[in-house]
């Protein structure tokens, strides 16, 4: 249904794309996967109208086609689930579906016909199983919902081909099962995907065919019967990778902290006790929604806890502030990275040593050349690839953006970090490094919670794993006995 | 870095221009008295564009000065108050005012707008309904000869507010631009909620922003009080909120925050008080005053659009 051969993009400086060739069947699932940077979203945004190839052809249906806008795109029935969603939070569901092509009523008046998109809405929600009315405003809607609602932006249009970025990175296990259920439906009735992913596991889950990039050139391609873990990982870094996760460590210290009846102002019926030895990683799973999230936020002072005791190294703390927190050593990696982890306008350097600036003045001042010195340590430590220290924070890519937040924390005294969803939307060789950091981190005796709804990375990275559902912690399992099963069995309690 | 060349060339641009059309530009009267009123001026707009680097707006200096300067006239000349804590009280008070603002807009989470022009609106009020409307002046200055002739004389011939401005920015540019402090101004201007992940106090610097303000604009009302010579109570200050918004916006501050500089602002508060000199020198009808502003502005800042996209 669509060819592309031998597709090139040049930016300024990289090649994005070197004579690629990408194809789809119809019905077909097709994962594109590559590191960071390999070229898949160039190449899905020259299917989008977005970027106009230097070189190349692209045929649908048989036909030579060029794609100049966005426009041209829909036009040929290709649409496009982007890893932002670009909803509106402020309009309902039905507002949503039919942006941009709202049927009208009233002739000169061009009114919008209220009750005609709301019907139709309604059908195509019903369409990929998702029971919500269409008078709900997005914004009171998960995250899981609203992909679904652009999912069927989509198909109210008719699409023939959807592209979907990433749309796992922020589900929970219970809503990627249920995406890939939708994915599923959609390749019965016809529509082609293609799938990008980081998450593999899915991958093997969900398609036909897996295209793999690597620096903008393909890398190899996978059929149905030889899609597996390690080979796609072998393709997309060249060379086979033992695994992505390093050694548990051996042994263990004291109990570092430890959460006494803890409630937060989300779920104030349900009391947590938990505790973190010094050298642990203790993985918390769960569904979205489950509070953990709310859990970290509390411990680390941005939120207020509504009752509970936070016992650290055997004392009691009160801690009021995120300030607090710092002061102790208790440092948070927040799930939302661009807006609560990192300043995406300031320098790499402003944003390493923003929460140490202490360290590095005398009397309030600054001392500039201590501050820069310090910044590009850090740089160097954690491989955080930037052209200098004084580069905008959010031009860099996810890997290294989360690394900076990181390095936030590690110039000061880390006795507990949490990390939320540590690795989400990065790619594989930064994924490797931050769990290598994270087992540096243990060794070096701190205590470490990590959130995710990675499976993989929750079975691969802790030492134990606690589970939680609608606020409750439903268990705490030993590594021996962390399997999938078990933790979903908590997870949905 | 880029912005305040752009801005200290156009204002360059436009004195010679002004100097080459009408000489009486570069007289000495002339150039004392723009230089009072850049003093003057500089001063409420570092504190106005220090609000507005936060991320904030403050509406409310304009009435400030009226508020003030009625209560100024009232302290010194009816109730015959010493003048040193005369100036005390009206700095506190301008500081308290301040403190209000920021405690409504962090501990309420009420909009800086809202809440500045709700200050507009109170104070000129006030200052009215204190002075029954009427015009409030200094008098001989008998009792307080010594704190007029400090604040509208010269320091050789550097008009006083000039110098008191330099001040101010010298001490202002160390805390914006090299201190703890400032850093975190900028932080929460930019993203407050990821200056509060770090570690920041958002809510105490932001609030602490308005406090300076506050202060900043109680030390112009005296200047300005003492420039004018008397209060009007509904007119005295009126709009110039809106000058020192427009300096530091020409200045390059974005009114989202985390941007600015006070090179900046005093180089948009030196291009205005031009501007304004030109419009008196070149004949212009007075009543053009604002649109000349106006238009000035619109295309500093359709230039800076075109040049940033271009980038």
């Amino acid at each position: 249904m669509l060819e592309m051969s031998r597709v090139s993009k040049k930016f300024p400086g990289v090649t994005a794309l070197d004579s690629v060739e990408f194809s789809v069947r119809p019905g077909e699932v097709v994962a594109l996967v590559g590191e960071n940077g390999a070229g898949k979203s160039t190449l899905m945004k020259i299917l989008a109208g977005i970027y106009a190839p230097d070189a190349g052809a692209i045929r649908f249906d048989g036909k030579l086609v060029s794609i100049h806008s966005p426009r041209d795109s829909t036009r040929l029935g290709i649409g496009t689930i982007h890893q932002e969603l670009e909803v509106i939070d402020t309009l309902d569901v039905a507002a949503n579906v039919f942006l941009g092509r709202e049927p009208v009523w009233g002739g000169p008046l061009r009114l919008v016909d209220r009750r005609k998109i709301h019907a139709e809405a309604r059908g195509v929600l019903l369409r990929i199983g998702l029971d919500i009315s269409p008078d709900r405003l997005l914004r009171d809607l998960s995250t899981a919902q609203k992909q679904l609602v652009e999912i069927a932006r989509a198909l109210s249009q008719d699409v023939r081909l959807l592209i979907m970025d990433e749309p796992t990175s922020s589900l929970t296990l219970s809503e990627t099962d249920r995406l890939i259920q939708v994915v599923k439906d959609l390749r019965s009735n016809r529509v082609s995907v293609v799938y990008i992913s980081h998450r593999l596991q899915e991958i093997e889950r969900l398609a036909d065919r897996v295209v793999v990039l690597r620096d903008g050139r393909n890398a190899g391609e996978l059929h149905r019967g030889d899609i597996s873990h390690p080979r796609m990982v072998q393709l997309m870094v060249g060379r086979e990778v033992k695994t992505l996760y390093a050694d548990a460590a051996p042994s263990r210290g004291p109990v570092r902290i430890e959460l006494r009846n803890f409630r937060t102002q989300r779920y104030p019926a349900h009391p947590v006790s938990l505790s973190i030895r010094a050298g642990e990683i203790l993985g918390l799973a769960g569904l979205i929604g489950a509070g953990r999230s709310e859990l970290a936020k509390a411990v680390f002072g941005v939120d207020r806890p509504r009752k509970g005791e936070i016992v650290l190294d055997g004392a009691v703390v009160n801690i009021h502030s995120s300030g607090d927190a710092i002061q102790r050593g208790i440092y948070l990696i927040p799930e939302d990275r661009r807006n609560s982890g990192l300043l995406t306008g300031m320098s790499v350097r402003e944003n390493i040593t923003l929460p140490n600036l202490e360290q590095f003045s005398s009397a309030g001042w600054i001392r500039q050349a201590d501050e820069t010195a310090s910044a590009q340590a850090s740089c160097a430590d954690l491989k955080i690839k930037t052209p200098s220290v004084e580069t905008s924070a959010g031009s860099l890519s996810g890997g290294n953006q989360q690394k900076i937040v990181l390095a936030k924390w590690l110039s000061l005294k880390p006795r507990v970090i949490l990390f939320d969803e540590p690795t989400r939307g990065i790619d594989v060789a930064a994924k490797a490094e931050i769990y290598q950091l994270m087992r540096r981190l243990a060794a070096e005796g701190v205590a470490i919670l990590m959130i995710s709804s990675d499976m993989e990375e929750i079975l691969g990275n802790s030492d134990r794993v606690a589970v939680m559902h609608e606020g409750r912690l439903t268990g705490i399992l030993q590594r021996p006995d962390c399997t999938e099963e078990a933790i979903m069995t908590l997870a949905v309690a | 870095m880029r912005k305040e060349l752009g801005i200290l060339t156009l204002l360059a641009v436009l004195c010679v221009l002004v100097a080459a059309l009408n000489p009486q530009f570069l007289s000495s009267a002339n150039i004392q008295n723009t230089s009072r009123l850049i003093g003057t001026y500089g001063i409420f707009s570092i504190g106005v564009g220090i609000v507005i680097i936060t991320g904030g707006i403050d509406l409310s200096v304009g009435s400030m000065f009226a508020l003030l300067g009625v209560l100024l006239s009232l302290m010194l000349t009816q109730w015959h108050w010493p003048a040193l804590f005369a100036v005390a009280v009206v700095l506190a008070l301008g500081s308290l005012l301040g403190v209000i603002h920021g405690l409504l807009i962090t501990r309420m989470g009420l909009q800086p707008f809202l809440v500045t022009l709700c200050g507009l609106l109170l104070y000129r009020g006030l200052a009215r309904y204190i002075a029954a409307d009427a015009v409030q002046g200094f008098g001989a200055g008998t009792g307080f000869e010594w704190l007029r002739d400090l604040v509208t004389g010269s320091a050789g011939r550097i008009p006083m507010p000039f110098v008191l401005l330099v001040a101010v920015a010298v001490i202002m540019w160390v805390v914006l631009h090299r201190s703890v402090y400032g850093r975190y101004l900028f932080a929460v201007g930019r993203n407050e909620e990821a200056a509060r992940y770090s570690g920041i106090n958002s809510h105490r610097v932001i609030a602490s922003a308005y406090v300076i303000s506050g202060f900043l604009a109680a030390v112009a009302a005296i200047l300005l009080a003492f420039y004018t010579n008397s209060v009007s109570p509904s007119s005295h200050g009126s709009f110039y909120e809106l000058y020192a918004i427009a300096a530091a916006v020409l200045g390059g501050c974005s009114l989202r925050g985390g941007e600015g500089s006070i090179i900046g602002i005093v180089a948009g508060t030196a291009l205005l008080q031009v501007l304004r000199n030109l419009v008196n020198l070149l004949d212009v009808p007075s009543s053009l005053d604002f649109a000349v502003m106006g238009a000035v502005i619109l295309i500093g800042v359709i230039v800076d659009q075109v040049l940033r996209s271009k980038t």
